[in-house]
């Protein structure tokens, strides 16, 4: 079991968890003197574009938390909301949008991709999503593997998506950290990590970590699977125990000898700290279910389960357990634990008060998550459950938000919070509506109307079809 | 019981089974749905379809029924032919990966040492629970095939039903596949530079063939075997189509150097990433196109001038499109059309890649793919625009029959929906 005679402080000292922005600095400074460790070594070095305020009238609005506002108005000022309703007070040098006939809503957070990790064009000398050398490898960094310069980025913008995580693959039982980020590629990715978002980690149940390891030493089974996390969270609590009594001692003036640093255990202790935030690919409801039991042996928080294709049949306990579930619309039977799929299982999540979340997993997916949203609506409300569409966008940023820990920053239409947004060319919940523009922190960064404003990435510029529709 | 009267009796047997629904199908009358012919007839705002022994019997304006139909309410419907699904492995596979045979991938054996001979025809199992998936969302029939062989052809392909029979097949051998994109080179060499001569060395040797006698005791030293060339001599004739996968615009330009060194050849281009790029010269070969309009990514480097106006482009060059390529979850082929319908294809040409034009491809539009008299009764009543990802089929008819509208995923939906929390969950039936 835990040492849980931990003190708070103490353990947030050792934690290896980031913890960055100004009120930390202080504190963070402190954990530094005492330990050693850099919390933050790939510290966000991301940019707001400047923009005039803009203010976008006569729209209808969905503001992500289950408000719609008919004919309404938001105003972007300095990056973020300043205000919405009915009407705005909107600064006279502020650039006004006619929304007439088109839809506003919070853009949309993806908080599972493998962008950048697994780019287009898919090569081996660019498949850097799965470290596929041990089951544990909770010590590699998803953005070590990103290259910016995936042209999925760009597609994903004209789809409306604001931010997104990028997660190690499934291979692994813990597969490594996960980064959130801005949806604005640049030169490297630090320029592109969403500033102050904790970090995630990958772990995977089931299939495939069987499928890569059984015959490499194991895991071969879903008992093995489950042991090796066992393991795993035991010695993440010895060495968390460790620096504590290390940092104890060396506050009260002895000399302890420095225990010796595992970046496997770093970021394991750093979820037990609850720093980290465990998103976990797991399909079958058994395999959650179990799941959720070594949670409460290791005290633990899963965040979300990823894929959860058979959520809908233990949605209760989901709510219970207070664990999100992000899941496609309707994919199913590419593998046994898929087999169970049904396109009510969004709807079904959410009806029994458990937070569902839609991704993608895909760079196609990810270009038209409001489709995906669009048809578990409707497949929920010809089941019987009746979701409006303001309650339904939560699905898309609110609770990917929440999953990911940014919601203080973004996911809704709030004032104060980070100006990301889309504004439709008609109600988002169909095939035929297209993201016209797309705002993050307040700036227009995608106008459909004007091709020459897109951005391409490096990897694009000089070839066939640079710049062309997407 | 000797060989020929068991073959007799399994045929007969067949026989009564494949066409119990139409003889025992009832007259039905579709009344006051908007009807998309996809015929010289338009779009009918408001008509009724009829029905009579299995078959469309007419479409007429308004809402007069004849006496002798049950009639079934469709105002403020919309009625379509069933959609067809044109590149799936339906029947072939139950689950894709480690979940025991996939009959949709081949490994090596010696009966073909290029592909061409394999086929699909004995490998259809429709109990598969893909069939009523698909089905029940507005699928009434699919070209099926092989997903992969490592060789150089794809193997045959067929034509099925999806309705409820121990006979699906519609048309067998029904086209052969061959793959000139970046994974036909992998598997074939590692280069188009082996790939293309082996090829234009397999259609030689099947056009020699032709005039040879095909037969154990002779010898054959060809690049193909025996079994091999013979499956590729109606190929080589164009009565079978020969569906060629490659995305590049330089392969396209071979497979048009291909039907323009034999010439009777009946191309389909499969997957065409890069097809707008060259939608002039495919129009003028009259060559038609089997794509994925969402591909809009580099996904290899064969695929770098990929875009959403792929299907838009090809259609205006007058180009034959045709949307859906997928196994499990073909039925998104309606939402893909969707998005080419957004990014520039016109609504109608959208209805048309999943129906006519895809029973044209492949020689079946004297039976199937719109609504005119004397086709077979596959259709389908859609709660609106069938290209509207929150619409969908509430009513498949398939040979005039009226379909169950259930599969094993409603089942499992039924049951959840209704568990009773009081016992284990096997003893909710839904």
């Amino acid at each position: 079991m835990l040492n849980t005679n931990l003190k708070l402080g103490l353990a947030l000292a050792v934690s290896v968890a980031l913890v960055t922005g100004c009120s930390n600095d202080k504190q963070e400074e402190k954990q530094k003197s005492v330990t050693g460790i850099d919390k933050n070594p790939f510290p966000s070095t991301y940019q707001k574009i400047d923009s005039k305020p803009i203010v976008i009238t006569n729209v209808t609005i969905l503001d992500g938390i289950g408000g719609k506002i008919e004919a309404g108005e938001i105003l972007l000022k300095d990056g973020v909301i300043m205000g919405v309703g009915k009407s705005v007070n909107a600064p006279s040098e502020a650039i006004e949008i006619d929304g007439k006939g088109k839809w506003v809503t919070p853009g949309i957070i993806d908080n599972h991709s493998h962008l950048g990790v697994y780019p287009s064009p898919s090569t081996r000398s660019h498949s850097d999503g799965n470290e596929m050398t041990s089951p544990v490898t909770a010590e590699v960094w998803a953005e070590h593997s990103i290259w910016p310069q995936d042209p999925g980025f760009q597609r994903a913008l004209a789809g409306g998506v604001t931010s997104l995580q990028i997660l190690p693959g499934s291979a692994n039982l813990f597969g490594g950290r996960s980064v959130t980020v801005k949806n604005l590629p640049n030169r490297t990715i630090q320029d592109m990590k969403f500033p102050e978002a904790p970090y995630g980690i990958k772990m995977a149940c089931g299939e495939n970590p069987k499928r890569v390891y059984g015959a490499k030493g194991g895991p071969m089974t879903r008992m093995g699977n489950v042991a090796g996390y066992r393991q795993a969270w035991a010695q993440a609590d010895e060495y968390r125990t460790k620096w504590a009594d290390y940092a104890t001692e060396l506050e009260a003036g002895g000399s302890p000898k420095r225990p010796t640093r595992d970046l496997n255990l770093d970021t394991l202790a750093g979820v037990l700290d609850g720093d980290i935030i465990v998103h976990m690919h797991c399909y079958r409801a058994d395999d959650m279910g179990t799941m959720m039991d070594v949670m409460k042996e290791f005290n633990y928080k899963i965040g979300t389960f990823h894929h959860a294709v058979e959520a809908y049949k233990i949605a209760d306990k989901l709510a219970e357990n207070n664990v999100c579930s992000a899941m496609w619309a309707d994919w199913w039977g590419f593998k046994m634990e898929a087999y169970d799929g049904i396109k009510e299982n969004i709807p079904m999540v959410h009806a029994a008060n458990a937070c569902a979340i839609v991704h993608s997993d895909s760079d196609l997916g990810i270009q038209r998550l409001n489709q995906e949203a669009a048809k578990a609506w409707a497949d929920g409300k010809r089941a019987g459950i009746d979701i409006s569409q303001a309650d339904a966008w939560q699905w898309l940023s609110a609770n990917p938000a929440k999953s990911l820990g940014i919601f203080d920053k973004t996911g809704s239409l709030e004032a104060g919070k980070n100006a990301d947004i889309v504004l439709w060319s008609a109600d988002p919940f169909s095939t035929y509506a297209q993201a016209d523009k797309v705002f993050i922190d307040g700036a227009m960064v995608y106008d459909r109307s004007k091709p020459e404003s897109w951005p391409v990435s490096d990897f694009e510029l000089g070839q066939i079809a640079e710049g062309d529709a997407k | 019981m000797s060989l020929f009267k068991k073959v007799a009796l399994a045929s007969s047997i067949a026989i009564i089974l494949s066409l119990s629904t139409s003889v025992l199908a009832e007259n039905i009358a579709i009344v006051g749905a908007k009807i998309h012919t996809v015929s010289p007839a338009g779009v009918i705002d408001e008509g009724t379809v009829l029905i009579k022994d299995g078959r469309i019997q007419q479409v007429i304006e308004g809402t007069d029924v004849p006496s002798g139909y049950r009639e079934i309410n469709a105002k403020g419907k919309v009625v379509t032919p069933g959609f067809i699904g044109a590149a799936t492995s339906l029947g072939l596979v139950e689950v894709s990966s480690s979940a025991g045979t996939v009959d949709a991938r081949v490994e090596s054996h010696p009966i073909s040492s290029v592909g061409a001979a394999l086929d699909v025809q004995y490998a259809l199992n429709n109990d598969s629970t893909l069939i009523p998936i698909t089905r029940i969302e507005g699928f009434t029939s699919a070209a099926t095939g092989l997903g992969s062989t490592e060789q150089l052809f794809l193997g045959q392909g067929a034509f099925i039903t999806l309705a409820t029979t121990y006979q699906p097949v519609m048309k067998a051998q029904a086209f052969m596949k061959l793959n000139v994109g970046n994974s036909g080179a992998d598997d074939n060499g590692g280069s188009r530079a082996a790939l293309w001569v082996a090829i234009n060395q397999s259609f030689d040797e099947a056009k020699f063939a032709k005039s040879y006698t095909m037969d154990p005791s002779q010898d054959w030293l060809g690049l193909t075997t025996m079994a091999d060339a013979k499956a590729l001599i109606p190929v080589l004739d164009g009565k079978t189509p020969l569906v060629i996968n490659a995305d590049r615009a330089a392969d396209i330009m071979q497979v048009i150097g291909l039907k323009k060194r034999y010439a009777g050849l009946n191309i389909i281009l499969a997957s065409g990433v890069e097809a707008w790029r060259v939608a002039d010269e495919l129009a003028k070969h009259n060559i038609p196109v089997i794509l994925d309009p969402e591909s809009n990514l580099p996904g290899a480097f064969d695929q770098i001038g990929a875009t959403l106006e792929n299907a838009a482009r090809l259609h205006k060059a007058g180009v034959t499109v045709v949307i859906g390529m997928d196994t499990h979850n073909i039925r998104l082929a309606t939402q893909h059309a969707g998005n080419a319908v957004a990014n520039g294809l016109p609504h109608s040409a959208g209805i048309a890649s999943l129906t006519i034009n895809v029973a044209k491809i492949f020689g079946m539009d004297d039976q199937i793919g719109s609504l005119e008299p004397g086709k077979v009764a596959d259709l389908v009543i859609w709660s609106g625009d069938p290209l509207e990802v929150t619409e969908t089929a509430e009513q498949v008819f398939i040979q005039g029959e009226q379909i169950d509208m259930t599969s094993r995923q409603t089942k499992l939906r039924d049951r959840y929906l209704k568990r009773d929390a009081q016992k284990p969950i096997g003893y909710t039936r839904p």
